[in-house]
């Protein structure tokens, strides 16, 4: 049964983790998310779940690391500073191979910052963040409806890869209203967890550990999480192609600007100017390839961001040199409109043509 | 003939890691005894620290974590409320519990998290080769207070019991020693009286274990348990702080 609700992203969020299963939820007040713990206190209560306020980021990270070890399917959520004191047990978590899902509805930096959105966490987000070789899967909504269907997925992902996924969002996706259809979860029930603690027994004892003082074993461990990173690289790619392919000039957004981007790229066409948009939707695995063949009928990428140049890095690795790339950014918590998106745009076709 | 002492089934038949007269080995079979006399071995989820004692699950043969350090009250947290009906119980040191941990311990403690941890202050950093703990007395010498701990940099050791019996989360909070058998005996009570409290759901608890680190310390294993006794014991008082009949 699918089911269409009106509501803002954070909440949407919460329900659609509920809805693929996931009955634990541990965290720490910080805005703009802070509707997600609200909705979780309420509601995971009515499904024999259990909310639990953590006297920290810290310690919230920590009672994932827990539950998920456990065998249990777990969610924690938070904001940029709030992120940044996870990243200690994010590496933990990844280097004990514990699923889970953590959102991050970014909002301003560095240090406190502010609170209204950014996208300036790109780097911790898909570059490690914490010490140590590691990824997370990184998921990137533009709409409430795509938060909801990546959180549900995020959960399977997690599981399947045994690796923490992390939805990035911004404030704005998680204030913003829609509706967003609920379909029916088919793959709700996580796969059987055999490594989970659960008291041994009649087995023998599981182990979940992050420490290993012999290097040759230590490297062993590091190639193995290395290969999980390529499956996830060869399967896991998501991105939209937007009006790509008469295209004279593609932008490059994702998250909240790709909304905003996707009215400017009307506007342009309107005015008779050719524009598309590469969204990349998984940022790690990033969609390189998607880059790569743009290229062979566009010469000319507009990366558009609310950072001062984060993801731009790997659209420049996935361009490699073949097209002209140009970059427009807001920060602090200023968002970029429709319109600076058309003048920018307008400007690198009238300059370089 | 009726054998009257045997290792216990929980406690492995390796070799450890420690060094000669540490403490560790005794507070691990008492641990090993308890669960092996409660029979729950097979429904005992543990949390091993940072410190010393990360490698306890290569001793214990029950299923465990390992903690980064300070957050073995956490962990512990997520997992109990998953499992509410298995023990669990962290096992952290000086360091882990009462310095980069504190939040993690006050907190679970003051939520009255239904889990029991297992306490070992022996007023030094053992693994990191002997600098100060928040547990270190005043005028003790470690490398890192060369000329002994001064209050005026270093402030005062920490009485962990003491301050989490001023909570209403805690069920039952105790300090014992393993210096001498008679200590040994005692100890053995409180750590199997900490399961049983949380086994009853009554609530947080912690045993405080006064031990010995001769390495560190520099002294002989001998010196090592009279030091305890003439300088931990007057500073860290035995005795329960805290038992279900007084709490709030």
């Amino acid at each position: 049964m699918t089911e269409k609700l009106f509501m803002a992203g954070n909440e949407a969020i919460a329900e659609a983790a509920i809805r693929a299963g996931c009955r634990y939820y541990f965290g720490y007040p910080i805005t703009p998310q802070n509707e997600i713990p609200e909705y979780m206190a309420r509601r995971l209560p009515e499904v024999s779940g259990v909310f639990l306020q953590a006297e920290s980021e810290v310690a919230s990270i920590y009672m994932v690391f827990g539950a998920s070890g456990a065998g249990a399917r777990v969610m924690t959520s938070s904001s940029s500073p709030g992120i940044s004191l996870m990243q200690e047990g994010i590496s933990y978590i990844a280097a004990g191979e514990l699923p889970c899902v953590i959102v991050n509805m970014m909002r301003g930096g560095p240090g406190l910052g502010g609170i209204q959105p950014s996208q300036s966490d790109y780097f911790q987000a898909t570059k490690g963040g914490g010490h140590g070789d590691y990824h997370l899967l990184v998921l990137a909504p533009s709409t409430v409806q795509e938060a909801v269907s990546l959180t549900m997925e995020a959960f399977d992902l997690a599981d399947k890869y045994r690796n923490p996924v992390m939805i990035l969002g911004d404030g704005f996706i998680g204030q913003m209203m829609e509706p967003a259809v609920f379909e029916k979860k088919s793959e709700s029930n996580p796969p059987a967890k055999e490594w989970a603690l659960t008291g041994a027994q009649g087995r023998k004892a599981n182990l979940i550990r992050t420490l290993d003082l012999n290097p040759v074993k230590l490297e062993q461990h590091n190639r193995k999480l290395q290969r999980k990173f390529e499956e996830m690289i060869k399967n896991e790619v998501r991105v939209e192609n937007y009006l790509t392919e008469d295209a004279d000039i593609v932008i490059a957004a994702y998250g909240t600007v790709a909304r905003i981007a996707k009215t400017a790229i009307q506007v342009l066409r309107n005015k008779g100017v050719k524009a598309g948009m590469v969204r990349p939707i998984s940022l790690f695995p990033f969609p390189y390839k998607a880059f790569e063949e743009v290229t062979q009928h566009v010469g000319k990428i507009l990366v558009v961001e609310m950072s001062l140049g984060q993801m731009l890095e790997d659209v420049k690795l996935g361009v490699c040199g073949k097209a002209d790339i140009r970059f427009y950014g807001r920060v602090g918590g200023m968002v970029p409109t429709y319109e600076e998106i058309v003048t920018e745009t307008e400007k690198f076709v009238k300059e370089t043509n | 003939m009726e054998r009257v002492f045997s290792r216990p089934r929980t406690l492995l038949p390796v070799v450890t890691h420690y060094c000669p007269g540490c403490g560790h080995g005794i507070v691990h079979r008492l641990v090993a005894e308890t669960i092996d006399e409660l029979g729950i071995r097979e429904n005992t989820i543990g949390v091993a620290p940072v410190g010393c004692a990360v490698f306890l699950y290569n001793y214990l043969d029950v299923d465990m974590y390992e903690a980064a350090h300070g957050r073995a009250p956490a962990i512990a947290t997520g997992c109990k409320r998953v499992h509410p009906d298995r023990v669990v119980f962290t096992y952290q040191g000086d360091g882990d519990l009462a310095a980069i941990g504190t939040a993690e311990t006050v907190h679970a403690a003051t939520r009255g998290e239904k889990i029991t941890t297992i306490f070992i202050n022996n007023a030094i950093y053992g693994m990191t080769g002997g600098q100060m703990a928040p547990t270190t007395l005043v005028g003790q010498k470690t490398t890192t207070t060369l000329t002994g701990r001064h209050t005026e940099l270093s402030g005062y050791p920490i009485r962990v019991c003491e301050m989490l019996a001023t909570l209403n989360g805690p069920a039952y909070i105790a300090r014992v020693a393993v210096s001498s058998p008679k200590y040994v005996i005692q100890a053995k009570r409180a750590i199997k009286k900490a399961f049983e409290m949380q086994m009853k759901g009554l609530g947080y608890s912690l045993v405080e274990v006064l031990s010995h680190c001769p390495t560190d310390w520099h002294m002989t294993p001998v010196d090592a348990t009279k030091w305890v006794e003439e300088n931990m014991m007057p500073y860290y008082p035995l005795g329960e702080f805290k038992t279900p009949e007084e709490s709030a």
